[in-house]
């Protein structure tokens, strides 16, 4: 049988290798032309606790994790158990047979990992026995794994062919073991290498290295999931003249001290997940008031309060658009794919310096830890923006007239004060209602510069559509291109721009009869935020702290949209 | 402002400590403008929330720059501000309310790091844009709004606290002073490293401490304030506690450490053996 699409799960316990191998398995394949993405989970403390990855290899791009589990790898019987309802029919399961035995299931067998990896003597093989046991099993021919440990492990060391030779033997032996076993799935689609180049990134090292691109001066922020890997990454790169990235004590000074940095100049930037967000409430209020341009991402995770740290959910969009009070609405840009997380980190940092005020970039824990193969952006077509700023002319005053103005910096002219209390154009306490009128306008006012007509769109004469946000766009599209190929007409909307929306969309949105917003949140948020705006918008929620399934997406699309059409006949 | 602006309507008390602090800074800035040839715009007053921080409002004559945020958050603001731009002069103004309260958590983890500012805090002993409630160095016992039986805690000790803490600057002044408040000031921007200027800036509204604080011969009342001696050894951070525990309020510098290198300045030894690579060259590192 000819197999296009590969999906494995890795589950056992942390630390036993399950990410590793997951990720060890998307490079091998993508190194020989496969598409290949992650999915993981984590539990959240620091050794041990049931932990299980997903990898898809595919010959085609691929748009979500995949819903039926193709072969299971259980490390221990919990996983087995927990997980084996996943596998699909006809699927398999790998089990590490040097931890616990099973009887009775025909569509398993046992692979002694640890042992077979001791035995190349290199105990650190382990990953590689099992992936030559899964690459017998789709037919991969050997040589594509023997590139893939030659490029990893040949790095200029004495024991570079001695780690090479064990690692080759390992996936020998994971082969050979599974040769005996005589199970085997089909014959995995020779890959067509891509023409153009690619890079292997997890989402938050693509906004990472989005931010960087886009000219990121200053850093700081403090630990939290799934965040940290974002100030791990800039601790480490964002060095040099004019450069700053610290660990600061808590989120209130990580806002507070970016609200420093971006008055003083720089292209400011810091990376939190719910909980952090919620105390910088205050902070991103006086950034919209006094008028200082910087960039929180936010790192979706389970929520409220310390919620579900190390799961997936879209539940931030009302906080990340109204996140103070008063009157305050702050642009957001929500990322679906790795790819947009690099294009998103530098959107936001160019549209916090066009409109000079806070941008949230929204991303959400199962993108920032999917490990996909992208195209490599091209950084020859990154045009960093700068804000306006005011070089010298006597009597200037920061917040004169009713649209956005040049921003003096510190040590340059046109000293002001930056306040966060109701100002006149010095910048100085004001409490008069003409003025709050006129300063409340301008603010809003200048939300106008980011207006951009940037969004997908297919079937547009369909009375129907589907528009998802964020990471639903993966599991959506595929969701939508299945129901194209069942017949099912329905349009298709996306735009990682949530607010100010395209207005162009808008103005098609309002058109519809009726837009199916797919969102993991049990509200929907965003569909609210939609009916504000005019246009009749129902969500499909799912609140698990998992990704949607594809198929899942499908029959609620189906129904909906038939309900609607017998709706309308009868109307 | 440097001129009167019509919109402005904020106006501190007669008699307000405040004065004295507002004509100290401007002394200092000054001060350090004719020493450093720096033009005033290099100086930012980060300014707390409450009577005090309308400071960065009222200051006469040449403008710096300057920022007044929300509560509490005068010192991260700041943090921000130098590591962002190191050449500038950085110095924050605020209440015992907004600094020693709802901002006391920033003070340890800036102190710990040395971050080459100047703080100088206007201690009056109460919340007075508020109207009269208890802060942390109102006396234990005393009747406030908001402590209608007498206050339940004992009052902190700021100068002990910032000398707990790790300051490296530790000053003790009296807004009645200007001039000598201004040199303390000036000491505490030219200091490589975190220093605070703690001031005695009396409410004479709610909490007027004057004839405490400068003592009435003919009523009999000693003065609580007192000059520090000038055998005083600043480096000693002993002899400066035992400065802070004797009966009394010395003024003048309690303690200097010039030994421990600022965060600044951390931060570049450490940073300069960090590899630098381009966009493009850490691209290549995930490229297959």
């Amino acid at each position: 049988m000819q197999m296009r699409d590969f999906v494995v799960r890795f589950a056992g316990e942390g630390g036993q290798g399950v990410v590793t191998s997951a990720e060890g398995l998307a490079q091998a394949s993508t190194q020989v032309g496969y598409h290949a993405l992650t999915y993981a989970t984590f539990p959240s403390q620091i050794l041990g606790g049931p932990t299980w990855t997903q990898a898809r290899i595919s010959v085609d791009p691929i748009l979500s994790a995949g819903d039926d589990v193709d072969v299971l790898v259980a490390f221990n019987r919990e996983a087995y158990d927990t997980h084996r309802e996943d596998v699909r029919d006809g699927g398999l399961v790998i089990y590490n047979s040097n931890d616990f035995q099973l009887d009775g299931d025909d569509r398993s067998y046992g692979l002694p990992i640890d042992e077979l990896a001791r035995t190349t003597g290199n105990n650190r093989a382990a990953n590689m026995v099992i992936m030559g046991a899964l690459a017998h099993l789709v037919n991969m021919p050997q040589t594509y794994l023997e590139e893939f440990v030659e490029a990893r492990f040949r790095r200029g060391r004495a024991n570079d062919d001695e780690i090479i030779d064990s690692n080759n033997l390992a996936l020998k032996l994971g082969r050979d073991e599974t040769s005996q076993s005589g199970f085997v799935l089909g014959d995995l689609t020779p890959p067509e290498m891509p023409e153009y180049p690619q890079v292997m990134l997890k989402g938050n090292e693509a906004i990472s290295l989005g931010a960087l691109a886009a000219g990121l001066d200053f850093y700081v922020g403090y630990p939290i999931s799934p965040a940290t890997t974002i100030l791990v990454f800039m601790e480490r790169n964002l060095v040099g003249e004019g450069k700053f990235a610290y660990q600061v004590s808590s989120e209130i000074e990580s806002i507070t001290a970016l609200l420093g940095g971006g008055y003083a100049g720089k292209k400011a930037m810091t990376a939190t997940a719910g909980p952090g967000f919620s105390l910088m409430s205050e902070g991103l209020g006086l950034g919209w008031m006094a008028e200082i341009p910087l960039v929180v991402v936010d790192v979706q995770r389970g929520g409220p309060a310390t919620g579900l740290p190390t799961k997936t959910e879209q539940s931030d969009l009302l906080a990340c658009m109204f996140p103070a009070h008063g009157d305050v609405k702050l642009p957001v840009i929500a990322v679906g794919t790795v790819e947009e997380c690099f294009f998103g980190a530098v959107k936001a940092l160019n549209w916090a310096e066009r409109y000079q005020g806070p941008v949230i970039l929204m991303t959400e824990m199962a993108l920032a830890e999917r490990v996909q193969n992208i195209h490599r952006p091209d950084l020859s077509k990154v045009q960093p923006e700068r804000r306006m700023i005011y070089d010298g002319n006597n009597g200037y005053n920061r917040y004169q007239g009713n649209e956005i103005s040049p921003m003096p910096l510190p040590g340059g002219p046109g000293a002001y004060v930056a306040n966060g209390s109701e100002h006149d154009e010095m910048g100085d306490t004001t409490h008069l209602p003409s003025r709050h009128v006129q300063m409340t306008e301008r603010r809003f006012g200048k939300l106008k510069l980011l207006e951009e007509n940037e969004y997908e769109a297919e079937n547009t004469n369909e009375p129907v559509a589907v528009m998802p946000w964020g990471g639903s766009k993966g599991p959506a599209l595929e969701a939508f291109n299945q129901l194209q190929e069942q017949g099912v007409s329905v349009g298709w909307y996306y735009t990682m721009l949530l607010s100010p929306l395209p207005p162009k969309l808008l103005e098609e949105l309002r058109q519809k009869e009726l837009v199916i917003v797919p969102e993991l949140n049990y509200q929907g948020q965003f569909s609210g935020i939609l009916r504000s705006q005019g246009v009749n918008a129902v969500s499909i929620t799912q609140y698990t702290g998992l990704p949607f399934k594809v198929r899942d997406l499908v029959k609620r699309i189906t129904e909906m949209n038939n309900s609607h059409r017998k709706e309308m006949v009868r109307a | 402002m440097s001129k009167k602006n019509p919109e402005y309507d904020f106006k501190w008390c007669p008699g307000c400590g405040d004065f004295g602090v507002r004509r100290a800074i401007e002394f200092a800035m000054i001060n350090r403008l004719e020493e450093t040839g720096q033009p005033m715009e290099n100086n930012v007053v980060v300014a707390g929330i409450g009577c005090s921080g309308n400071l960065v409002h009222l200051l006469e004559g040449q403008q710096p720059y300057g920022f007044h945020g929300i509560h509490g958050r005068t010192l991260p603001v700041a943090m921000g501000v130098k590591m962002a731009r190191p050449e500038l002069n950085v110095v924050v103004v605020a209440g015992d309310g907004d600094f020693l309260s709802i901002g006391g958590e920033h003070i340890g983890p800036q102190a710990a790091r040395n971050l080459n500012i100047c703080a100088v805090i206007m201690d009056n002993g109460v919340y007075g844009l508020t109207k009269g409630q208890s802060s942390p160095t109102t006396q234990l016992g005393t009747v406030t709004s908001s402590t209608p039986y007498g206050k339940i805690e004992a009052e902190a000790d700021p100068l002990e606290l910032y000398l707990t803490l790790g300051a490296t600057y530790i000053a003790s002044g009296f807004s009645g002073q200007p001039r000598e408040l201004a040199k303390l000031i000036n000491q505490g921007m030219d200091h490589e490293g975190f220093a605070m200027v703690h001031v005695q800036s009396p409410c004479t509204t709610y909490n007027d401490t004057y004839e405490l604080m400068k003592g009435n011969a003919r009523k009999g009342i000693e003065p609580l304030m007192y000059d520090i001696p000038e055998e005083h050894d600043v480096s000693d951070k002993g002899a400066a506690y035992n400065l802070i525990h004797q009966r009394g309020l010395p003024v003048g510098v309690i303690y200097k450490d010039e030994t421990r290198p600022s965060l600044q300045q951390r931060l570049e030894d450490i940073k300069a053996k960090a590899p630098r690579r381009s966009v493009e060259d850490l691209m290549d590192s995930f490229a297959f």
